[in-house]
């Protein structure tokens, strides 16, 4: 740490977006949408720029970790969590991907928006947006900058918070646009389960404390290796608390079920938060924590199990959606399975490495999704003009469902190609980014653990089905609704950024080459787990390994097969309007199963949300209610005050006090008619009083 | 037993009951005269005291002077019988209660506190004499001088007083 | 003649002559009778003064007497006068008849 280079820059990976959020909050309403735009993504993008100045700063210091104190924040007794900046390679790793992708959706944003708040009607809503967005990456940036778990936990509060804001941007309205509740019930739901997560992440915190007494990382994992030995079932308990904030977090069984409701967020919404960073969050909480976790494989176990079946569980779900963003965000829940699945196994750089690109591709997809939505929005709001007499624009129209779409790539061509570059790279076909992180995790997951290896191989073989099933409904055949015909291509602002991500997602591989291992190498300086002594059998070497051909092969011929399956179920031939999807016809029950998401939301409003209704209903009618307000209020404590101030006024006022006073005045009245008959007027009694007076004073100074 | 004090018990004796005749006589003639006597006694008690002058005094101006007024007053306004019953009834009982606790109060300090050990020694030929009178007369126009000054304009004073309280306005009624 | 005879004596026998005057005062309705009362007052005062200036050989105790007589003696032609006023107006000197400051 003597070198500190640029390392005070650190805290304007933070500072600088509150500058932006503060710019615009106070005069954004002086300014035009596309200064608000610019002034967000600039703030985005000095921070990613400082981000990589970090990261130079890093390589220079030669990977040494360096921790950049700002503040004391608690010093209570034995407890102090200053607010410190760690500047290490896993956390730079972040910051760049953070910033980086932040600041291209960002652009892409200043587009997006424009055309939403017009369809919205609402363009006064413009600034709100870019506030929150900046606000989010600064509440990231701690998250992944904090050198505590307090400190990474104030960044997970508070993505938390700007994924509410987000998600609820139109609370007013339901994605359709019309009046409801239904925007804001998804930005609760994902509140709420979140929030259960994070119970899990302060059980976790609750107990680090109490075993440790400090819950910065340093001290934390220095201590870890001997409490482990003497009693590992609290590190156990430890690292499964995590869990529970991890599958809050980052969407996997059973707290998944928010993230598809977020799709009710603005497009660029989804791409950034609920695909590349926010969801990634608990990703990097278990990275972070590996010195834990790498001391209790039986918790490893789990967490690994956890994100294999939930990649599965979500895979089999997104085959049957028809929403074009609802499949995507499918798609990001087994994604994120892969990596938790990574990370679980303990090939941390692998975990890490599907990360970033899985940033890449799945921004990509989602922002692209994003274009066709509005292709679709812009198609159906010209319909009037080219067809009048058209029966289709007075009813409510989805411009994301897909069954509406078709034949895109004829009037987005941009686009396609876009959104094709995304799938290959998803569906991990070579030489894309895709290929080369997911092959990592499914050759680690090989060596060790073949029922993780088994599942995570399914889960790649439908994610191929259902990108592709995706890509020949929407651009290929013939469109099924008059605003697919007109659909028109995106501005410059929304596909430039895209292309950047797209060569991101091409290139992106280029990270983590086998026998290269530039990411391993990087992130080696702070998780020591490859070469240090104290490893368990089994986990040695993991991310050091090189290309197992057997297995590139397997999961290359099957991604293509699945690709060749959804052509011939809806390639071949087009979908054509109000047809069943062929999948039914041929799972039949099972699509229906796929179709309705297993009833898993209405397994949880059966068993957990209605209970907690009733007993909310409850507490209210028969508790608040007819108890405390009816009885106790009312009868018993209105009724016995009434009685007392009666009591208090009658006897007690009138009755005493009024006595009192009454009595005193006759008492004046008859003493001095009584004292007045002293006043005889006959000198004789006078003369008597002076003698009394002269016989007692004689007789006190006798006796004195 | 010594012949002074059989002259002094006889004297106190004749004191005491011709001031009790005072208060219990009906006339008011009796009651002067009863006093003029009481007067009478003390004078002597004086002459026993060695005080010749001041018992010449007494007997000048308080049996002389101020009793003769009294009878003429009384003649003036007449000796009149007063109706029997009293307007308050318990000033009697209760003054006499008084009075004797004030005589046991005073017999308390007086033999308590007195020192008894005071006897007074029979008076020689000198104090009744025509020394004891110079003694007095040249204390009094000495020391005593503005005193006696002041009170001879007291004297003025009364009689201006007592002539200016029975002047009859011209026509009222007598 | 010989014998001597104590001072407390003459003081007793002050003493009863003052707590008689004092008792006619109280007791008797004659306003001349309760003035002649006070001068038996007056004067068993004056036997005590002299009786002392006696028994300690001092003789302002005598001149004190002068100067008591003397002022009983206005006290005694002003409050004549006043009597002789009053039995003007009323035509009567019983003392319990002059209650006109009764309250």
């Amino acid at each position: 740490m003597e070198n500190s280079g640029l390392f005070f820059l650190v805290p304007w990976i933070v500072f600088l977006p509150v500058a932006g959020l503060l710019v615009n909050i106070i005069f954004g309403g002086r300014l035009s949408e596309k200064t608000i735009g610019t002034i967000a993504s600039s703030a985005s993008g000095l921070a990613f720029l400082v981000s990589v100045l970090l990261g130079i700063s890093l390589q220079a210091n030669g990977g040494e970790a360096f921790i950049w104190h700002l503040a004391d924040w608690i010093h209570i007794g034995n407890l102090n969590i200053p607010w410190n900046f760690r500047v290490d390679t896993l956390s730079v790793t972040m910051m760049l991907v953070v910033s980086g992708v932040g600041t291209l959706i960002h652009i892409y944003a200043i587009g997006y928006m424009h055309e939403d708040v017009r369809f919205k009607d609402d363009p006064k809503r413009y600034r709100r947006f870019f506030v929150f967005m900046n606000l989010f990456i600064a509440m990231m940036m701690i998250l992944v900058s904090g050198d505590s778990y307090l400190m990474l936990f104030v960044g997970w509060e508070g993505v938390g918070l700007c994924s509410f804001l987000l998600i609820g941007f139109w609370y007013d309205m339901d994605t359709l646009g019309r009046p409801s509740w239904a925007n804001s019930n998804a930005a609760r739901k994902a509140f709420i389960a979140n929030r259960i997560g994070d119970l899990g992440f302060l059980l976790a915190a609750f107990t680090m404390f109490w075993a440790f007494g400090s819950l910065n990382f340093g001290t934390v994992f220095l201590k870890a290796e001997e409490l482990a030995a003497a009693q590992p079932a609290v590190i156990v308990a430890i690292t499964l608390f995590m869990l529970i904030g991890v599958t809050g977090k980052s969407a996997q069984i059973p707290l998944f079920v928010w993230l598809p409701d977020a799709m009710a967020g603005p497009t660029p919404v989804s791409a950034l938060i609920h695909a590349a960073t926010m969801v990634t969050a608990g990703v990097y909480l278990v990275a972070r924590s590996w010195a834990l976790f790498s001391l209790v494989p039986d918790a490893q176990y789990i967490v690994a199990l956890v994100g294999a079946v939930t990649a599965l569980f979500a895979a089999t779900i997104a085959v049957g959606q028809y929403d074009i963003k609802k499949v995507l965000a499918y798609s990001t829940i087994s994604q994120l399975g892969f990596m938790v699945a990574a990370v679980g196994m303990g090939a941390y750089v692998a975990g890490m490495f599907h990360l970033v690109t899985h940033a890449f591709f799945k921004a990509l997809l989602f922002l692209s999704a994003g274009s066709v939505i509005l292709g679709m929005e812009r198609g159906h709001h010209h319909l009037p003009q080219h067809a009048p007499a058209d029966e289709h624009h007075n009813e409510v129209f989805d411009p994301g469902d897909m069954r509406n779409m078709g034949g895109l790539r004829k009037q987005m061509p941009v686009t396609f190609w876009l959104y094709i570059t995304g799938t290959l790279a998803l569906a991990g076909i070579f030489p894309f980014a895709g290929f080369w992180s997911k092959d990592e995790i499914l050759l680690d997951a090989a060596k060790n653990f073949t029922l993780i290896y088994i599942l995570l191989t399914i889960a790649a073989f439908l994610t191929a089905f259902y990108m592709g099933r995706q890509v020949w409904m929407v651009f290929f055949g013939k469109a099924r609704h008059a605003a697919a015909e007109h659909a028109q291509e995106s501005p410059k602002i929304i596909t430039v950024p895209l292309m950047v991500l797209a060569g991101l997602s091409i290139l992106g591989g280029l990270l983590n080459l086998p026998y290269v291992h530039t990411l391993s190498k990087w992130l080696e300086h702070t998780i020591e787990l490859m070469e240090s002594d104290f490893v368990l059998p089994g986990y040695l070497s993991i991310s050091w390994g090189g290309l197992n051909p057997v297995v590139a092969l397997v999961s290359t011929l099957l991604a293509l097969l699945a690709i060749g399956l959804s052509w011939l179920l809806y390639g071949r031939k087009s979908l054509q309007v109000g047809e069943i999807d062929p999948l039914r016809k041929l799972l039949g029950p099972v699509f229906k199963v796929f179709e309705n998401k297993y009833w898993v939301d209405e397994l949880y409003a059966a068993l957990f949300i209605n209970r907690y209704v009733d007993l909310a209903r409850f507490v209210a009618e028969k508790v608040d209610w007819n108890f405390w307000h009816d009885w106790l209020h009312d009868s018993v404590i209105a009724r016995f005050f009434r009685w007392f101030t009666h009591f208090l006024a009658d006897p007690i006022d009138l009755g005493i006090i009024d006595a009192i006073s009454t009595a005193l005045a006759s008492l004046v009245n008859r003493s001095s008619a009584a004292l007045r008959k002293l006043q005889n007027g006959f000198v004789r009694s006078y003369a008597l009083s002076v003698l009394m007076g002269v016989v007692l004073i004689l007789g006190y100074l006798l006796f004195k | 037993m010594n012949s002074m004090l059989i002259l002094f018990i006889v004297l106190a004796a004749a004191a005491v009951l011709s001031a009790l005749g005072l208060l219990l006589s009906r006339s008011a003639i009796y009651a002067a005269l009863f006093l003029v006597l009481n007067f009478a006694c003390v004078a002597i008690f004086y002459l026993i005291l060695g005080a010749p002058f001041i018992a010449l005094t007494q007997i000048t101006v308080y049996a002389g002077a101020i009793m003769v007024l009294f009878l003429f007053v009384i003649m003036l306004l007449g000796a009149e019988k007063l109706p029997g019953t009293k307007a308050i009834p318990w000033q009697c009982p209760l003054a006499i209660g008084l009075s004797a606790v004030l005589l046991v109060e005073a017999g308390f300090l007086f033999f308590q506190r007195l020192q008894s050990s005071v006897n007074l020694s029979q008076p020689d030929i000198q104090v009744n004499s025509m020394e004891s009178i110079r003694t007095l007369a040249v204390m009094l126009f000495n020391e005593y001088l503005l005193p006696f000054e002041i009170t001879s304009i007291l004297l003025l004073v009364a009689m201006v007083g007592a002539i200016v309280l029975t002047k009859q306005e011209k026509g009222a009624a007598g | 003649m010989e014998g001597t005879i104590p001072l407390t004596y003459f003081i007793a026998v002050s003493a009863i002559l003052f707590t008689m005057g004092a008792l006619g005062v109280l007791i008797r309705r004659n306003a001349l009778i309760v003035f002649m009362s006070i001068e038996l007052m007056l004067n068993a005062a004056n036997l005590a003064f002299v009786a002392f200036a006696r028994a300690y050989d001092v003789l302002s105790g005598q001149i004190f007497v002068f100067f008591v007589m003397t002022v009983a003696a206005a006290e005694v032609a002003v409050g004549l006068a006043l009597i002789v006023a009053i039995f003007r107006s009323k035509h009567s000197i019983d003392v319990d008849q002059m209650s006109s400051l009764k309250g």
